[in-house]
């Protein structure tokens, strides 16, 4: 697990995270993500074969609630807050492309 | 449909249906189609930040109903985070099901008697709806687009078959069965006019025993005609395709229900990386056996062992008679058919009175009681009234209720029995073919002539508007 | 300064008044806000409607609750109605949510007056509140320096007796670090002691909101008053409210606790001293001490600079220009996304997004991310073995005293060492508390660390209770 970090995968990420990064940008997160990813290579030396990952602190199971309706925002409230509406919508330029 | 030469498809569908609870996925906001924009929201299905997610038991327990209608095995799962941007996804994930969904495995056994298998079943939360301005209307050449959250959150499951469809009658077949499934469980309304329950295909073709062949996926087809139509003209677009040299490309495409014809939405050059990771905000769902027990006691028979029932009383029945089963499981109306039959109705009698007066006063069912609809039916099969009499009177019933005998009275049934009325109506028509040609052609006001001369033939005895139902009858 | 008890006690019994206490606060606040940037807003009309009703409630003889009439500061990545909510972050600027964290809503109940919000590192991300959109916080013991971070607002309110009270949130040590650079006690509680609902996430797992004070009673009343099942955080832990002031002067004799090799490893020489002299005034109060190695902490660092960002890159996603805060025009909609971003979010905020998509892309998931998960798994069996060893951990808090400003800013890994001893516990979802004591260079203070497992804040605030009264006496 040595670090595989190269440019065009900084780029790459920055794509998928919608960020855009100048050429200065991009070069120094190469350079400094590169550089935690190498810290992170004293996990590799592990055998975690058989460790069952933690996502969760506690092992909590099954926490529900009652489908009872509960009141919802004002609309006038919940539409001042956004950049831009129109007839009780929120209102953004054009979509490039259907959800995937 | 048949396809040209050996060729075969492959198919599978995903369906995704929007569960009937009273609130949202993961918070209080109502699960309510058609409310004004954006007034079921709140902090949670609006992804404001600092919100986090609380997941709705009864959403989990029509999600287990469908498992158990589907013959799944029903484990402990896990939510995910499916990571995309999108306008209409306020967290800009989607909460979904991954690699442990809720319900894996099962199958699903279609009227012609084929089985269909199915992956998995999981719970995922529904996004909300985009309007379009400017261009078409569509997604392409707007200007811009206008975002209602009010779906945002609301509990979905997503059905998975595998890719065991061989035609697209048998695909429908499926999305029908499972449509009767999702409705009997409760899960669903079933309206797919309205979104509740909107399906994806997965389309290969190949000659028989070849390897699957690469698959487009069609997307959010929301009707059966649709469905059916969109599988055949994939089927045979990517027959015309090879057979002309090319070779078919792995694409989303999009289903145009005016052209009758798909075109491509997305091409996947390579696979989307959605970052699927575990949903920290959520804990695991692990429902025990009394849980499952409980939501396995309060199914009601599904369709296929309704179906069963009902084919079963009749007496050697004919194709008609059996597709007028179908009609009656899928309406949800053997109920009425079963006490006729069991109050002495012709079964072959009861089933198509359901079939074709019932399902055509479907929305004012409510005012029909079954006794009287198989009251109604003994009186057809006692000769008091005519098959067209009883139409007439189950038509009164579905529109504003009350007792046949008194129906059959008030229109003039009992004085003059259908038989002789139906004959003197034929004999009168027979007999001023003028008359008749311009009745049906529509003058209205000819009605009153054939009225007045049965009523001078009966002396008056008959029912005006018996004589109008005998003539529509024959119109 | 008036502690937060002696306040309530005295608003209670008529003695003083909020509104009274408000203006002490609120004078406080003008007299040094200007030169040290503590808060980003100060709710003054709120405040002294809360206080006047607080007054008028006394008046009738009512209980206001425990801390009745004292004035607290709130990290201002916490949601409060109407008052705006920043995360320190241009993505929010001029945001108002329209509800209440569960925790503003129990400070309410609880009779405190929260006075307005702090400034902190963005989205919480960072060790010196350098980070800040809105500049940077100063230690108000040595302005020259940073207070810590990401809560340096909130630990600076208290520092210079803005408030008595303030709260932070600790995702990897975020309250326990500035605590100690600023001299105060400050407490990560057991994951799920308290409620998330309405702090804005940053790595949703490790996230915990916790208290600021000048002492332990302060703290253990605070944190009483927020901690205890919320129905609208499925992560919250199922039972009410511990029994925490109570249990302020149980002591520590009969207990066994551990100075573990890897809390002390590699900090500075006075903090070594420090940490030592604790150890002696735990034994000397009747506790049994033993030693104990965890090479696991080692690993902290690297699983956490994994899980956190890889959390916060999904958890930041939703900040696209479309529903509130910013937005940057743009032809279409992902364009727009880009450049609301591209523009909202500072420089590390980006740099852990980067970070953290790519510790879960395609390819490189279980390289990352995956093994991540697993080394946690390790922290929390290797903080198990050692419970069974001893009932608390001791050990330093930061590897040093407050730092000056930019020492640490141009290279990201040493500002994320500054953390190295506080992240084992938010791996492993456990309660850890941060009491000062003793000096280090330039007469700073030393922060002490003790550990426990999860639900023991009782036994950390007795602990904590003991090296106070020691420190007092010497
Ligand atoms: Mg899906
Ligand atoms: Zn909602």
């Amino acid at each position: 697990m040595t670090s595989p970090l190269r440019r065009e995968d900084v780029a790459k990420v920055a794509k998928l995270a919608r960020l855009s990064l100048t050429d200065e940008e991009l070069d120094l997160f190469t350079t400094q993500l590169g550089q935690i990813l190498e810290h992170a290579n004293d996990m590799s030396t592990l055998n975690l074969d058989d460790v069952i990952p933690t996502a969760h602190p506690f092992g909590l199971i099954n926490v529900v609630r009652d489908d009872v309706v509960r009141p919802s925002l004002d609309r006038d409230v919940v539409l001042a807050m956004a950049p831009d509406t129109e007839g009780g919508r929120f209102a953004v330029p054009r979509i490039m492309g259907e959800a995937p | 449909m048949r396809l040209p030469g050996d060729w075969e498809m492959v198919v599978g569908l995903e369906v995704h249906t929007e569960l009937k609870t009273a609130t949202k996925m993961f918070c209080g906001c109502a699960n309510h189609f058609g409310s004004e924009p954006n007034t079921n929201i709140c902090p949670v299905c609006l992804g404001l930040p600092g919100s986090l997610p609380v997941l709705n038991e009864h959403a989990v327990d029509l999600a287990m109903a469908i498992g158990i209608a589907l013959h799944s095995r029903i484990a402990s799962s896990t939510f995910h985070r499916k990571n995309y941007f999108y306008p209409d996804m306020p967290k800009d994930f989607q909460i979904s099901q991954y690699d442990l969904p809720i319900n894996s495995g099962g199958y699903l056994d279609l009227p012609d008697g084929s089985r269909v298998s199915i992956e998995r079943a999981h719970l995922e939360e529904d996004t909300g709806k985009s309007t379009h301005l400017g261009g078409t209307g569509r997604i392409h050449g707007a200007d811009r687009s206008l975002v209602d959250y009010n779906r945002s959150g609301v509990p979905l499951v997503e059905i998975v078959s595998g890719p065991d469809i061989r035609s697209s009658a048998q695909a429908r077949a499926y999305a029908s069965e499972l449509r009767g499934i999702l409705i009997a469980t409760g899960a669903s309304d079933g309206r797919m006019e309205e979104g509740s329950m909107r399906i994806d295909a997965n389309v290969s073709v190949r000659k028989p025993n070849a390897p699957f062949g690469t698959r487009c996926e069609i997307k959010n087809l929301n009707s059966l005609r649709s469905l059916q139509r969109a599988i055949d003209h994939e089927a045979l677009r990517q027959i015309e395709l090879i057979e002309d040299g090319g070779t078919v490309r792995q694409e989303t495409r999009h289903w145009d229900e005016n052209l009758g014809e798909t075109s491509t939405m997305r091409i996947k050059e390579e696979a989307e990386d959605y970052r699927y990771f575990r949903e920290p905000d959520l804990v695991d769902l692990d429902p025990d056996q009394r849980w499952q027990d409980r939501i396995r006691a309060s199914l009601p028979a599904m369709p296929a062992e309704r179906r069963a029932k009902l084919k079963a009383r009749l007496v050697s029945p004919a194709q008609a008679q059996l597709d007028a089963v179908e009609v009656v499981i899928d309406l949800g109306l053997e109920s009425f058919a079963n006490a006729a039959i069991d109050a002495g109705a012709d079964p072959a009698l009861a089933v198509a009175r359901a079939a074709n007066e019932l399902a055509a006063g479907i929305e004012d069912l409510k005012n029909l009681s079954a006794e009287a609809f198989s009251a109604t039916l003994l009186m057809e099969q006692r000769g008091e009234l005519s098959a067209t009499q009883a139409k007439t009177v189950l038509g009164e019933l579905l529109a504003s209720g009350g007792d046949p005998k008194a129906i059959a009275a008030a229109m003039g049934f009992e004085q003059l029995s259908s038989d002789s009325l139906g004959a003197t109506v034929a004999r009168l028509i027979e007999e001023n073919p003028d008359e008749w040609t311009r009745y049906r052609e529509g003058d209205e006001k000819l009605a009153q002539f054939f009225i007045g001369q049965v009523m001078k033939i009966t002396k008056g005895q008959a029912n005006g508007k018996a004589v109008i139902a005998e003539l529509q009858a024959r119109r | 300064m008036k502690t937060a008890q002696s306040i309530a006690r005295e608003v209670q019994s008529g003695e003083s008044s909020a509104s009274a206490e408000l203006d002490n606060s609120l004078s406080a606040i003008r007299a040094r806000d200007e030169e040290l940037n503590v808060f980003l807003y100060v709710d003054e009309e709120g405040a002294r409607a809360t206080a006047a009703s607080i007054d008028e409630r006394v008046a009738r003889g009512e209980d206001v609750g425990p801390l009745a009439g004292v004035p607290i500061a709130i990290k201002d990545n916490m949601c409060q109605t109407g008052i705006p909510t920043t995360c320190s972050s241009k993505i929010l600027e001029g945001w108002r949510p329209p509800y209440n964290a569960t925790v503003i809503d129990r400070l309410i109940a609880a009779g405190a007056v929260p006075v307005g919000k702090t400034n902190l590192d963005e989205f919480a991300m960072g060790s010196s509140t350098e980070n800040s959109a809105f500049g940077p916080t100063r230690n108000p013991l040595d302005p020259s320096r940073v207070p810590g971070g990401s809560s340096g607002g909130s630990a600076a309110a208290v520092a210079a007796n803005m408030t008595p009270l303030a709260l932070g949130s600790d995702t990897g040590g975020s309250i326990r670090q500035p605590a100690a650079l600023c001299g105060l006690i400050g407490m990560k509680p057991s994951y799920g002691l308290v409620s998330r609902y309405g702090l804005i996430a940053f790595a949703s797992s490790l996230d915990q909101i916790g208290p600021f004070s000048k002492n332990v009673m302060d703290a253990a009343i605070l944190l009483e008053a927020i901690a205890g099942h919320d129905p609208l955080d499925s992560t919250s832990l199922p039972e009410p409210s511990p029994s925490l002031v109570a249990h302020v002067n149980d002591g520590v004799a009969g207990k066994r606790i551990a100075l573990v090799r890897e809390l002390v490893e590699g900090a500075d020489e006075d903090v070594v001293i420090s940490v030592n002299r604790a150890v002696e005034a735990l034994k000397d109060a009747g506790a049994t001490i033993v030693e104990l190695s965890i090479p696991e902490f080692r690993l902290g660092l690297s699983a956490y600079y994994l899980i956190a960002p890889a959390e916060a890159s999904s958890n930041l996603a939703r900040y696209d220009g479309v529903r509130y805060g910013l937005r940057v025009d743009a032809e279409d909609v992902a364009a727009m996304n880009e450049a609301t971003r591209t523009a909202g979010f500072g420089a590390e905020v980006k740099r852990r997004i980067m970070l953290g998509t790519y510790a879960l892309s395609a390819g490189y998931f279980d390289a990352y991310y995956g093994q991540a998960l697993k080394v946690r798994t390790r922290m929390i069996d290797a903080f198990k073995r050692a419970y069974q060893q001893a009932d608390l951990l001791i050990g330093a808090t930061t590897p040093s005293v407050a730092f000056a400003f930019g020492t640490k800013t141009s290279d990201p890994m040493s500002m994320y060492l500054s953390d190295v001893f506080t992240i084992p516990t938010n791996l492993a979802g456990e309660a850890a508390v941060s009491v000062p004591f003793g000096t280090g260079e330039a007469g700073l203070p030393v922060g002490v660390q003790l550990l426990g497992p999860g639900r023991s804040e009782a036994q950390l605030f007795a602990a904590a209770r003991v090296l106070e009264i020691a420190e007092d006496r010497s």
